[in-house]
């Protein structure tokens, strides 16, 4: 039997204690036990990216994530983006857009937009690209996510401005 | 001209996109039931095997295990889409690896996984059948002995061994027309299993009621075909099955027929509880299905000028292990290998194989793309051989509306010959604009013509005027992603001149949703859509005659105003009624309260184009009465070849369909932008390998999808012939957007090196073989 381990996590912004086996990863923690389902299981192998959430930020895979690790560090879940009323500027510019088909990647790769537009708000075509590029869609053939990612650059920028 | 129309044509977006966007919406491994157990399943570690015993002692002494269930467990219900031909669990014998045998509930996943390890099953292993070769060696066993027992649709149906299906046509004198021929190219191809890759693998929600009444949830693409299954499956009328369509994670066929759904359901009949099934990836690989693979000779002829005068077609599939919709596919592929051209003398068959492997079954496409590469692929060759350009022959020969289409149905509509052009613009525009490939790079252009259908078989729909003025509208239409929520309720606020905001749809569920055949063959819009249309027009009309009543009018003076109205027609000019108006919520009110009955309107109906001429095109074996609403277009890919290590780039690719009215242009794009990424897989890379009857490659680690890097530009242009019949004008594109893809890429490999592989996918070491054969 594995141990058990009570650790607290911060998931957006509230704070979880958990009680869990030590090698339950972050996906299971999030799913499982705080019912956080919008961070899907794609693959559970780190290949698909349908798991992704923020940690401090950064875009990390859930499903290669220990959970009992995430002490101490904020983590930001698909959830946590959108207030009652409205979604935020990425999730609504992949309404927008048609970046969602089936839906099952658009947690990653909102998140994963997210990220890279709250580091690199300029960031054009070839870096949204190159930011989602672990990330897979089966359904849109990759063109109105990074219309949508263009489109909530623009709107940053605007503004910002 | 076009009329103008207030919801049709519009982008608009998404109804389920904030849902999906915010994480709300509810996939099926996202719901849990009170009291809920898990469930894992025993696969089978042969490829064909006799099964002599189970062993579960050491299974139900893991603490938590609720129930185990085995074929001793079941009567031998037959289940299947065209020929009953699986069981629930396998059932006496095991026919490919992976193939449950057994299956545990309990009540944590992983004593539900240890236990399903746990589970002892002898078996007596028997020479494995693992290719279309292997299927016809007489000399292997036969996979189904019962074969000649089971339940299937057709009587025409001649097969021995492990074929399975055999399928024929055949129209004018192809013998005779040979000799007319100045150019005739022949080739044969050969065609891997893809697998969908959804993103959401396989999962399925089962609860039960005190009755033994099972309700499913589960990815799917349609309510009634998982209900009937099950219902098979298990022995159970349909008043005890019930199945629910929560949000799914993809589809492109692979969800066209059960896959976790029984078992689950079984497992919450016995425990009286609900349980849950998530497949790992890698099963989900290992169990669902995959695209047939094929081996198609193909040899067409023309004149001179590039006139086509006869094709012949020769397919064979590989079926796997159960025939699933392998019927329907190898039918399909058949009806397809002329495809949008008009070639008067053609011969045709389609043979399928049990072989030990997964069931190969419903993939977007469905046979068309395997027959497609081999046509258009031999098109280039024939104008190369006749010195003409590949697009010119393609023009020449396109059909136009009147033609007919192979099996003699006159098409009433056809863009083929506008989807030609406007691709060749786009693509000469580019050839001139595009950088030049790097250094060791050839470019090449390349293109294929492609068609499909968007209906056959039944659909119904309800439409429901509520108290307050705003619909609730009820269809089987599954959103499987596609867009087809969005659609149909653009269809009806359309007809009703409603804003869409006033469209209410209902999740389907069998126990409430009127028939829908399934979403699948790009029929949801045209068929489905045609129904929701009709019961929309049937609560125009109701509110009309309360309007007329409430007015003291001739219903005949009245028609709708948008949003929510009626009010009297432009040429009723020298009456009291004039500016006079009655809103959807008076006459609701009325129907509810007053007079007549709350409106709801209902249409069902079955596809009505006309019927194959099945004695004039020599027709045997093929599954459909008939099929329609033909789709065409053209894709059209430049890539760059690396002449030193064979790698193919895809760097610009036009997409053109002809979707007879685009009711949502955003998802038109859609669907041929995603399409081309998934025929661009199939072109190059994705390729299910199995050794000798174990798949090596089930993750998505070893079986490559393309990422964002691969997949070019596609430019997208939607063409717009009206489709008589179809809900105002509008047809599908879903399927075909993958269709020609692979052979686009083909001719353009061949247009930069001079040669390309005739096998899929056209791997570097493919490229190299045919740039440096020694
Ligand atoms: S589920 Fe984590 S990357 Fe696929
Ligand atoms: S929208 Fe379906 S996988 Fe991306």
């Amino acid at each position: 039997m594995s141990d058990t381990l009570t650790y607290d996590l911060n998931v957006n912004g509230e704070i979880e204690t958990i009680t869990a086996p030590a090698e339950e990863t972050l996906l299971t923690v999030l799913r499982e036990r705080l019912h956080l389902t919008g961070a899907k299981r794609g693959c559970d192998q780190g290949v698909c990216g349908t798991c992704t959430v923020l940690i401090d930020g950064e875009p990390v895979r859930g499903c290669l994530t220990i959970a009992a690790l995430c002490e101490g560090v904020e983590i930001t879940t698909i959830e946590g983006l959108a207030t009652p009323e409205a979604l935020d500027i990425v999730q609504q510019s992949f309404v927008d857009t048609g970046g969602i088909q089936c839906g099952f990647c658009s947690s990653g790769m909102i998140l994963t937009v997210s990220s890279i537009l709250k580091s690199n708000p300029e960031a054009g075509e070839a870096e949204i690209r190159e930011g989602i590029s672990g990330n897979i869609c089966r359904c849109t053939g990759y063109e109105k996510i990074i219309d949508a990612a263009v489109l909530a650059a623009q709107q940053i920028n605007g503004a910002a401005r | 001209m076009t009329e103008v129309l207030d919801t049709i044509g519009q982008r608009v977006t998404r109804l389920e996109g904030k849902d999906k966007a915010s994480g709300r919406a509810q996939y099926t491994d996202d719901m849990t039931l009170p009291g809920m157990l898990y469930g894992a399943i025993t696969g089978s570690p042969h490829a064909h095997a006799r099964i002599l015993s189970y062993d579960i002692s050491a299974a139900l002494e893991v603490p938590g295990v609720k129930a185990i269930i085995t074929g001793d467990d079941y009567d031998w219900f037959r289940s299947g889409g065209h020929v009953k031909d699986e069981t629930l669990l396998a059932k006496g014998k095991v026919r490919y690896i992976g193939e449950p045998v057994a299956a545990v509930a309990a009540r944590t996943q992983k004593a539900a996984e240890e236990a399903a390890r746990l589970i002892q099953v002898e078996y007596e292993e028997l020479e494995a059948v693992l290719s279309i070769d292997d299927a016809m060696n007489p000399d292997l066993p036969i996979i189904h002995e019962e074969f000649s027992t089971y339940q299937m649709k057709v009587t025409d149906l001649e097969v021995s061994g492990n074929e399975c299906w055999a399928t024929s046509a055949e129209e004018g004198d192809i013998d005779a027309a040979w000799a007319e021929c100045d150019a005739v190219v022949e080739e044969t191809f050969e065609t891997q299993a893809q697998h969908h890759l959804y993103l959401e693998p396989a999962s399925a929600l089962v609860d039960v009621d005190a009755n033994g009444k099972v309700t499913i949830w589960g990815p799917n693409q349609g309510v009634h075909f998982i209900q009937t299954r099950v219902a098979d499956y298990l022995g159970l009328p349909l008043t005890k099955v019930r199945a629910i369509s929560p949000t799914v994670g993809g589809g492109f066929g692979g969800r066209a027929g059960p896959h976790v759904q029984p078992i689950t359901a079984a497992l919450a009949l016995k425990t009286g509880k609900p349980v849950k099934i998530t497949l790992s990836r890698a099963m989900d690989f290992e169990t669902c299905r995959s695209r047939h693979p094929s081996r198609v000779r193909m040899k067409i002829g023309a004149k001179k000028d590039g006139t086509f005068v006869a094709q012949e077609a020769e397919l064979l599939f590989d079926g796997g292990s159960f025939m699933d919709e392998t019927p329907a596919v190898a039918s399909f592929g058949l009806m397809m290998a002329r495809g949008p051209y008009r070639i008067p003398n053609f011969r045709g068959s389609a043979r399928a194989f049990y072989t030990n492997k997964l069931r190969a079954g419903s993939f977007r496409g469905f046979g068309n793309p395997q027959t497609t590469i081999a046509r258009e692929c031999l098109i280039d060759r024939l104008a190369q051989a006749l010195d003409l350009s590949p697009m010119a022959v393609r023009q020449k020969n396109a059909m136009v509306a009147g033609d007919k289409w192979l099996g003699g149905q006159e098409v009433p509509a056809c863009g083929f010959a506008q989807c030609l052009e406007e691709v060749k613009k786009a693509a000469d525009l580019d050839k001139a604009q595009l950088p030049p490939p790097a250094p060791g790079k050839k470019r090449g252009f390349g293109f294929s013509g492609f068609a499909h259908i968007s209906s056959f078989l039944a659909s119904g729909a309800s439409v429901q005027l509520r108290e307050d003025g705003t619909i609730t509208m009820n269809t089987g239409g599954i959103e499987i992603g596609q867009g087809a929520s969005t659609i149909l309720a653009q269809i009806c606020a359309e007809a009703l001149k409603l804003p869409i905001e006033d469209i209410n749809i209902t999740e389907p569920d069998t126990d409430t949703t009127p028939y829908n055949y399934k979403s699948v063959g790009s029929r949801t819009t045209y068929t489905t859509g045609r129904a929701v249309k009709a019961a929309a027009e049937d609560v125009a009309d109701q509110i009309i005659e309360h309007a007329a009543a409430m007015l003291d009018c001739d219903p005949a003076q009245l028609t709708l105003i948008s949003g929510g109205q009626v009010g009297v027609k432009a040429d009723v000019t020298d009456s009291p009624l004039v500016n006079r108006t009655i809103t959807f919520k008076e006459a609701s009110l009325r129907a509810h309260y007053g007079v007549g009955g709350p409106i709801i309107g209902t249409h069902t109906f079955v596809f009505d184009g006309p019927p194959f001429d099945r004695e004039g095109s020599k027709m045997k074996a093929v599954v459909f009465g008939n099929m329609g609403a033909y789709i065409y277009g053209v894709q059209g890919a430049a890539v760059d070849v690396d002449e030193v290590t064979g790698q193919v780039e895809v760097v610009k690719a036009w997409a053109a369909a002809d979707v007879g009215r685009a009711i949502n242009p955003t998802n038109i794009e859609g669907q041929i932008q995603g399409g081309f990424a998934q025929g661009m897989g199939y072109a190059l890379f994705e390729e299910m390998v199995w050794d000798n009857g174990r798949l090596v490659n089930p993750t998505l680690m070893e079986y490559k999808v393309p990422g964002v890097k691969e997949v070019p530009k596609v430019q997208t242009i939607i063409v717009e012939d009206p489709e008589p019949g179809g809900p105002f004008g509008a047809k599908g594109v879903g399927e075909p957007a993958m269709v020609g893809v692979a052979p686009a890429i083909a001719n353009a490999i061949d247009d930069a090196i001079g040669d390309r592989p005739n096998s899929l996918p056209m791997t570097p070491e493919k490229v190299l073989d045919v740039l440096d054969p020694s």
